[in-house]
C-alpha cells in the first residue's frame, strides 16, 4: 500500500511509521503544520505545533529513509478546531478538540487529500487497535490501557476507518519507546504530549476569556433557586466541576456542591449537591457506527462518556437519528459536547460498537 | 534525477571545486605578516581582483561576505544607518514588493527597530519595478530617503529589472541604491560600475560556487556602518577571519560563469523556451508568470513559473518529487510550510492561485532530457493534484456534516 505517517514529531507516529515501514508500505511522512504562528524553540512547551516538534518529525523520516513534508493545516485547523472549540464552551458544552481534530483534520482533510494524492491509508500513532474483516471495521481498545485512544477515534466513520493504519494498537508504551531507542529515533525519550496543544500554557480559561471576553452570570442553588455568587462567563465551568466555584458560603448541609447545569443563554450555573449530579440516562445525537448499522434493538453495552474514566454498564437503542443510552450504574460528570463512545459487552469489553455526541442527560 | 531548482542552488563548477581542494590543503591565515599569510592573502586579493573584474566593479569595491544574506543585510542595514547618523532626517527606505526575504525582512526590521520608514515599491503584473514609480516614492519627499533597494533579477518568477534606468533615478537625487543581483550574476550581463548602482549583492552557490561565501560590492564613496565587528578585516565594514578557500573558489565560478554567459544563457533561453512549449501543451491552462519568454532579455534564461488552477503547490511538489522531478513551490518558512508567495501577490495574484504555483529553473548541468521528463509527468502530475483541489486548506469543500 501506498501509506502517508502523519508525523507529529512524538515518539508514538515516529514509530508507527517505523513500523508501516517494516511492513513493506510505501510510506510518506507528513507533518501537520496546525498553527498559524508556530512558537520557536519554547522551553516546556508542549504539543505538535512547534518548529522543533517539526524538526523532531523531519529527523525521524530521515532515519527512516522516507520522503518527508510539511503540509499546511493551519486554516483548516483553526476553522474545524479552534473555533468549535470555542463556540461549544460559549453553548456551555465541554467539546473535546483531540476528537474534532480526529474527525475534521487528520481522518477528513488529511485523508481526503491523501487519498486524492494517491495513497490508499493514513498511518497515525494512536494506541487503538484496528482490523478490517470483509470491509468492515472492527475498532478496539489499545493492549495499553493507559493509553487507549479508542475513545477519541471513535467518532470515525466505517470509510475513514478502512483507510486507517494504527500500527501501535497491539503495543504497551513502554515497548513503543523501547522500540525507538532500539531504531535510534531520537525522539524515544521525548515526553508525552497532555495539554491541549493550541492552548501551551495550559490555562484554558484564559484562552476563552480573550477570546469570549466576560459574560457574567449567576450561580444558582439548583434546589432552593438561591443566587449564591456571580461569575465573568459559563465558559469558565464543566458539568461535574467541584474547584473554582468562587461561592463564598458553605452549603446549608456542609456537602460541597457541584456544577450541574450550564445555561449560556441566561448564563446561570446551576450549582448543587453530588447526588444531583448523577445521571442515568443519555441522549446522544450524531451517531457513527463502524460496522456501519447500529446494533438491533436494546443491547447491553459499556458506556464511556468522556476520554479517561466515567465508564458504566448500560443499555443503548438507536432512535430516530439518535441514541437513548440507560446507564445501569449512574455515572458523574457527563457533559453534553463530550462522547459518548458504546463498547461491546463481553469480558474484553474493548470492541467499538458506536459513537455519538451527547446532548442532554437525565 | 532531474533537478529543476538552480535557482535555489546550483552544482559547484568543475573549476571551482578544483580551487577549492588545491586551497583547502593550504594554512595560512590572510591576516598573518609570515609567508604562509601573506600565500594566502595572496589569494584572497587575487581573488577580489577576479571578481571585480568579472563584475566591471575596483577590487577595492569587493567585500567578501558569507553570502547573499549577509550581503543585503550589511547593505541595507549599513547604508541606512550611516545616512541616518549623517543626516538625522534619512530615515526612508524605498524597497520593491517583491524583495528576497534578505531584504524584504531586513528592511522591516530597520521600521520595526531602527525607526524607519518603508515606501514599498509596487511592481507590475510581471513583477518589475518602474521607474515612475521609484520617481514618484522619491518625490514624496526627497530630503528624508536614506536608500533605495530593487532586486535586478527576481528570484521566484524570474522577471528583470532595468536596473540601469533605476539607478539613474536615484542618482539625480543622489540616493545610494542597493541591488540584490543574487540570481543575476551569470545569467544576465551585470556591471557594477555601468549600471550605477551604490552596493549590489552576489552569493557563490546560485553561479556554480560554495555555498556561504559571496560579497557586497560596495561603491568607495558609499558610506556604510558594518554589521560584524572585530578585525576589520574587509575595509573595515566587515570583519572575520577570511575563509581563503572558499573565496578562491568563488572568485572562480565568478569568472568562469560570467566568461560562459552568453553561451550558457543562450543554451538556458532554449531549453527554457522548450521547458515552457512543453508545460503549456501538457497543461493548456497552466499560466506563465512574469515576464514573457520573447526574447527581451526581460526574464532570466533559466526561469519558467506557472500558476497550475485547481492545485497545490506542496501536492504538485510532493508528486514530482516522487517521480525523481524536483523543483520549488517558492519561499518556504523555517517550518518548511508552503507560504502563499508574497511576489504572486504583490503582482496582483489571488492566495489561492499564489498557492497553486511552481518554479522550474534550469542551470549549467541542465539538459534535453531534464525537460522530456518533466514534459512526461507534469500532466497526470497536474491532473492528480488538481483531484486533491485544495483539500485541507479551506473548508468550502466539505461543508457536508459541518455544523
Amino acid at each position: 500500500m501506498r501509506v502517508l505517517a502523519a508525523m507529529s514529531g512524538g515518539v508514538d507516529s515516529a514509530v508507527a511509521a517505523a513500523r508501516a515501514v517494516d511492513a513493506g508500505h510505501e510510506v510518506v511522512g507528513v507533518h501537520l503544520a496546525l498553527s498559524a504562528k508556530p512558537g520557536t524553540l519554547r522551553t516546556g512547551s508542549r504539543g505538535c505545533c512547534t518548529v522543533e516538534d517539526s524538526h523532531d518529525a523531519r529527523r525521524a523520516a530521515d532515519m527512516l529513509g522516507i520522503p518527508f513534508y510539511v503540509w499546511d493545516f493551519a486554516e483548516r485547523f483553526t476553522e474545524e478546531v479552534v473555533e468549535t472549540f470555542v463556540g461549544e464552551y460559549a453553548a456551555g458544552r465541554t467539546p473535546n478538540p483531540c476528537v474534532t481534530c480526529n474527525e475534521k483534520i487528520k481522518f477528513e482533510a488529511l485523508l481526503d487529500k491523501a487519498i486524492a494524492l494517491g495513497f490508499d491509508a493514513v498511518c497515525t500513532g494512536h494506541y487503538a487497535r484496528l482490523s478490517v474483516v470483509d470491509g468492515v471495521p472492527e475498532l478496539r481498545r489499545s493492549a495499553d490501557e493507559d493509553k487507549d485512544q479508542s475513545y477519541v477515534l471513535a467518532s470515525l466513520t466505517p470509510e475513514q476507518l478502512r483507510h486507517s493504519l494504527f500500527p501501535l494498537g497491539g503495543s504497551v508504551k513502554s515497548e513503543v519507546r523501547a522500540e525507538a531507542a532500539e531504531r535510534g529515533l531520537a525522539v524515544a525519550q521525548k515526553p508525552d504530549s497532555h495539554d491541549i496543544c493550541f492552548i501551551p500554557d495550559g490555562d484554558t480559561r484564559k484562552f476563552l476569556d480573550d477570546r469570549l471576553g466576560e459574560q457574567p452570570g449567576e450561580l444558582v442553588d439548583a434546589e432552593t433557586g438561591a443566587v449564591l455568587g456571580r461569575h465573568t462567563g459559563v465558559h469558565g465551568f464543566t458539568v461535574g466541576q467541584r474547584k473554582g466555584l468562587g461561592i463564598e458560603a458553605p452549603a446549608p448541609d456542609g456537602r460541597p456542591r457541584y456544577v450541574l447545569a450550564l445555561e449560556p443563554k441566561s448564563g446561570t450555573v446551576q450549582v448543587g449537591s453530588a447526588e444531583r449530579l448523577a445521571v442515568r440516562r443519555i441522549e446522544a445525537d450524531r451517531p457513527i457506527w463502524p460496522a456501519e448499522r447500529p446494533p438491533a434493538g436494546p443491547t447491553e453495552c459499556h458506556v464511556q462518556v468522556r476520554a479517561h474514566g466515567g465508564i458504566a454498564p448500560a443499555v443503548a437503542e438507536a432512535v430516530g437519528a439518535g441514541v437513548a443510552i440507560d446507564l445501569r450504574e449512574p455515572l458523574t460528570g457527563v457533559a453534553p459536547g463530550q462522547v459518548a463512545v458504546l463498547y461491546r459487552a463481553d469480558p474484553g469489553g474493548d470492541v467499538v460498537l458506536g459513537s455519538a455526541k451527547i446532548a442532554s442527560t437525565a | 534525477m532531474t533537478y529543476l531548482d538552480h535557482a535555489a542552488t546550483t552544482p559547484m563548477l568543475p573549476e571551482a571545486i578544483a580551487a577549492m581542494t588545491e586551497a583547502l590543503s593550504t594554512v595560512g591565515n590572510a591576516s598573518s605578516l609570515h609567508s604562509s599569510g601573506r600565500r594566502a592573502r595572496r589569494v584572497v586579493e587575487e581573488a577580489r581582483e577576479v571578481v571585480a573584474e568579472a563584475l566591471g566593479a575596483r577590487p577595492s569595491e569587493v567585500i567578501f561576505t558569507a553570502g547573499g544574506t549577509e550581503s543585503d543585510n550589511l547593505a541595507v542595514k549599513g547604508i541606512y544607518w550611516a545616512r541616518r547618523d549623517a543626516e538625522a532626517a534619512r530615515r526612508r527606505v524605498l524597497a520593491s514588493a517583491v524583495e528576497h526575504h534578505a531584504v524584504l525582512d531586513t528592511v522591516q526590521w530597520l521600521a520595526d527597530h531602527a525607526g524607519a520608514e518603508v515606501s514599498w515599491l509596487d511592481v507590475d503584473a510581471h513583477g518589475r519595478v518602474r521607474p515612475e514609480t521609484l520617481r514618484a516614492a522619491i518625490e514624496e519627499n526627497p530630503g528624508d530617503v536614506a536608500l533605495a533597494t530593487v532586486m535586478w533579477a527576481n528570484n521566484e518568477v524570474g522577471t528583470v529589472n532595468p536596473l540601469g534606468e533605476l539607478a539613474a533615478v536615484c542618482a539625480e537625487y543622489e540616493i545610494p541604491l542597493h541591488t540584490d543581483a543574487v540570481q543575476a550574476v551569470g545569467a544576465v550581463d551585470v556591471g557594477f560600475a555601468a549600471s550605477g548602482a551604490s552596493a549590489l549583492t552576489v552569493t557563490g552557490h546560485k553561479l556554480g560556487g560554495p555555498y556561504g561565501v559571496g560579497a557586497l560590492l560596495l561603491g568607495r564613496d558609499t558610506p556604510c556602518v558594518p554589521l560584524l565587528h572585530g578585525g576589520g578585516q574587509e575595509r573595515d565594514v566587515r570583519s572575520g577571519t577570511l575563509d581563503v578557500p572558499a573565496i578562491h573558489a568563488f572568485a572562480t565560478a565568478v569568472r568562469t560563469s560570467v566568461e560562459h554567459r552568453q553561451c550558457t544563457a543562450d543554451e538556458l533561453t532554449k531549453l527554457r523556451d522548450d521547458l515552457i512549449d512543453a508545460v503549456l501543451r501538457e497543461v493548456p491552462d497552466a499560466v506563465l508568470n512574469g515576464a514573457p519568454a520573447d526574447g527581451s532579455g526581460e526574464r532570466l534564461p533559466g526561469n519558467a513559473h506557472f500558476t497550475f488552477p485547481g492545485c497545490a503547490g506542496d501536492s504538485l511538489l510532493m508528486l514530482l518529487d516522487a517521480k525523481g522531478i524536483e523543483c520549488s513551490t517558492g519561499s518556504a518558512c523555517t517550518a518548511g510550510v508552503a507560504e502563499p508567495s508574497h511576489v504572486l501577490l504583490a503582482m496582483g495574484a489571488d492566495a489561492v492561485s499564489a498557492r497553486g504555483s511552481l518554479r522550474f529553473s534550469l542551470g549549467h548541468t541542465s539538459s534535453r532530457d531534464d525537460i522530456e521528463a518533466l514534459a512526461g509527468e507534469i500532466g497526470a502530475v497536474v491532473t492528480r493534484a488538481r483531484q486533491a483541489g485544495l483539500a485541507g486548506m479551506r473548508k468550502q469543500n466539505h461543508e457536508q456534516g459541518v455544523q
